[in-house]
């Protein structure tokens, strides 16, 4: 019942993994600068690639100040206020295996765009207890948001057109740390 | 691979990739019982109506607590204080119902094809929650969870379903489904119990306990229906519990040291199980009734959540 997939081609190349890789470090650096050190921090990513630069930042971290952080895993697919409207919904699980009350929880997504799924992810972790606090890191801000909802860190502000698409691509998922614009193919 | 059917009817109609999804969104909800407030808002605004014209404790809770989990409205609704009571028919009770406008109603009826009577007259999704001797698929659903769950994977599995076969519901939805993962099947029972023509559906068939359970890798006991005796099927209970009742001894001596207990409950303690296998270590029957509420949470979200699905 979804709408036929539309065919995307690159458009252009936004970060290769040298930059990727930077931009990370950079966050991390100033996750630590932020919060005054590592204490009480932990990171929960968005389902996929949002948990995979969790860890990889989480690393980050524990190479520059020696803390291991813990990295939990969301998915906000019951949350969505699209259910319903988009297909057959696909649960994955949540997994935090730690207590997020008191904690100064770093959301962790890939690409921010209207904010709708951060808005999802703020009402699943508020269920799950009160944290102190909870930052927004993204790697790629590419605007057109539609709820007030700003990021703490941001990999790159990309500024976009609605009809393009911002693809993240990761060692773990993908082969390869890149990150490029795509855009539909003419029919 | 997406979830398209209006209706959850029987696993007879389903093929295994929608048998399988069943099960993964079963599996993935199970984190929300662990959690400090159960509750996610995913089913916000919706109204499943249960519609139980038999008694049952375990599915009509377990659905209840499934839907109010999803954060739905959910209304019970049982024939014996209903209007039911007062000679109303059960297709226009599903139509006062319907005038309700739930967007799904579950469904319990003594019999076989109720739920798909229901399901041609309602726009709303119906589900079956056990209908006469015909499908229970929700109860099947919570049985492959579980045996995934401590073995996981279906495939090659070798299942002994034992007792009274013809009359049960469990048994059937559970074979069809189990076929199709790639299981093997054997059903085993007093003769008067095992219905002619069995093998059509693929599964194996023995005579004696002790032929059955060995080297199968979950055996699955079913209950003994009191009526049963009355009909003359069984000539007492004694005597069914001294050849089919699974012990310790039995156990001991035929199965593999590591083989699942399984029973979809309410157990006769000493008719068709001991109560030191019961309560045993094999014995996985509690965590069937933990799973029930994450699979039935798991239908009502494909049912009510999917696009296409269930537009009433």
């Amino acid at each position: 019942m979804s709408t036929p997939a539309r065919r995307f081609r690159e458009k252009a190349q936004v970060l290769d993994d040298a930059a990727l890789d930077r931009a990370l470090t950079r966050i991390a650096h100033e996750i630590l600068e932020k919060n005054g050190g590592a204490a009480d921090l932990a990171f929960v990513g968005l389902r996929t690639r949002g948990v995979t630069l969790a860890h990889r930042l989480a690393a980050k971290i524990a190479k520059i100040d020696g803390a291991t952080l813990p990295v939990g895993t969301l998915d906000i697919t019951l949350y969505r206020d699209d259910l319903g409207i988009r297909g057959t919904p696909v649960i994955r699980g949540t997994d935090i295996p730690f207590s997020i009350k008191g904690k100064i929880v770093v959301l962790v997504d890939d690409v921010l765009f209207t904010g709708r799924t951060i808005r999802a992810a703020l009402d699943a972790l508020i269920d799950l207890g009160r944290p102190q606090s909870i930052q927004l890191a993204t790697l790629i801000d590419r605007g057109h948001r539609e709820l007030p909802i700003r990021p703490d860190y941001v990999g790159k502000n990309l500024p976009t057109s609605r009809r393009e698409s911002v693809a993240v691509r990761l060692r773990e998922h993908d082969g390869e740390d890149r990150v490029v614009i795509e855009e539909p193919e003419e029919a | 691979m997406g979830w398209t059917r209006k209706d959850l009817l029987t696993m007879r109609e389903l093929d295994a990739g929608e048998i399988t999804l069943l099960v993964d969104t079963a599996a993935s909800l199970q984190e929300i019982a662990t959690r400090e407030i159960k509750k996610v808002p995913a089913l916000r605004g919706k109204t499943i109506v249960n519609l139980f014209y038999e008694p049952s404790t375990r599915t009509r809770t377990s659905f209840e607590i499934a839907g109010k989990w999803l954060s739905a409205d959910v209304i019970n609704f049982s024939a014996g204080v209903s209007s039911t009571s007062k000679g109303e028919s059960f297709i226009d009770t599903a139509k006062n119902i319907a005038a309700m406008s739930p967007d799904v109603v579950v469904v319990r009826h003594s019999s076989a094809g109720a739920a798909e009577v229901l399901a041609r007259q309602l726009s709303c999704s119906v589900v079956n929650a056990g209908d006469g001797a015909h499908e229970h698929p929700t109860q099947a659903l919570l049985d492959l969870l579980t045996i995934r769950e401590k073995r996981g994977h279906f495939d090659g599995l070798h299942v002994a379903i034992v007792g009274d076969i013809t009359n049960s519901r469990v048994a059937r939805s559970n074979i069809h489904a189990m076929r199709k993962l790639g299981m093997t099947v054997t059903v085993a029972g007093p003769p008067t119990l095992i219905p002619p023509f069995v093998q059509e559906l693929g599964v194996k068939v023995a005579y004696r306990l002790e032929d059955a359970i060995r080297d199968v890798d979950v055996i699955m006991m079913l209950r003994l229906q009191h009526e049963r005796m009355q009909a003359g099927l069984i000539p007492s209970v004694r005597e069914y519990s001294s050849y089919w009742g699974l012990t310790l001894d039995k156990l001991g001596r035929h199965a593999r040291p590591d083989v699942l207990i399984m029973h979809p409950g309410p157990v006769n303690r000493g008719v068709e199980l001991s109560p030191e296998v019961a309560d045993g270590p094999y014995s996985v029957i509690l965590d069937q009734v933990a799973k029930g509420v994450a699979v039935r949470m798991g239908v009502l979200l494909l049912l009510a959540g999917s696009k296409g699905a269930a537009a009433a």
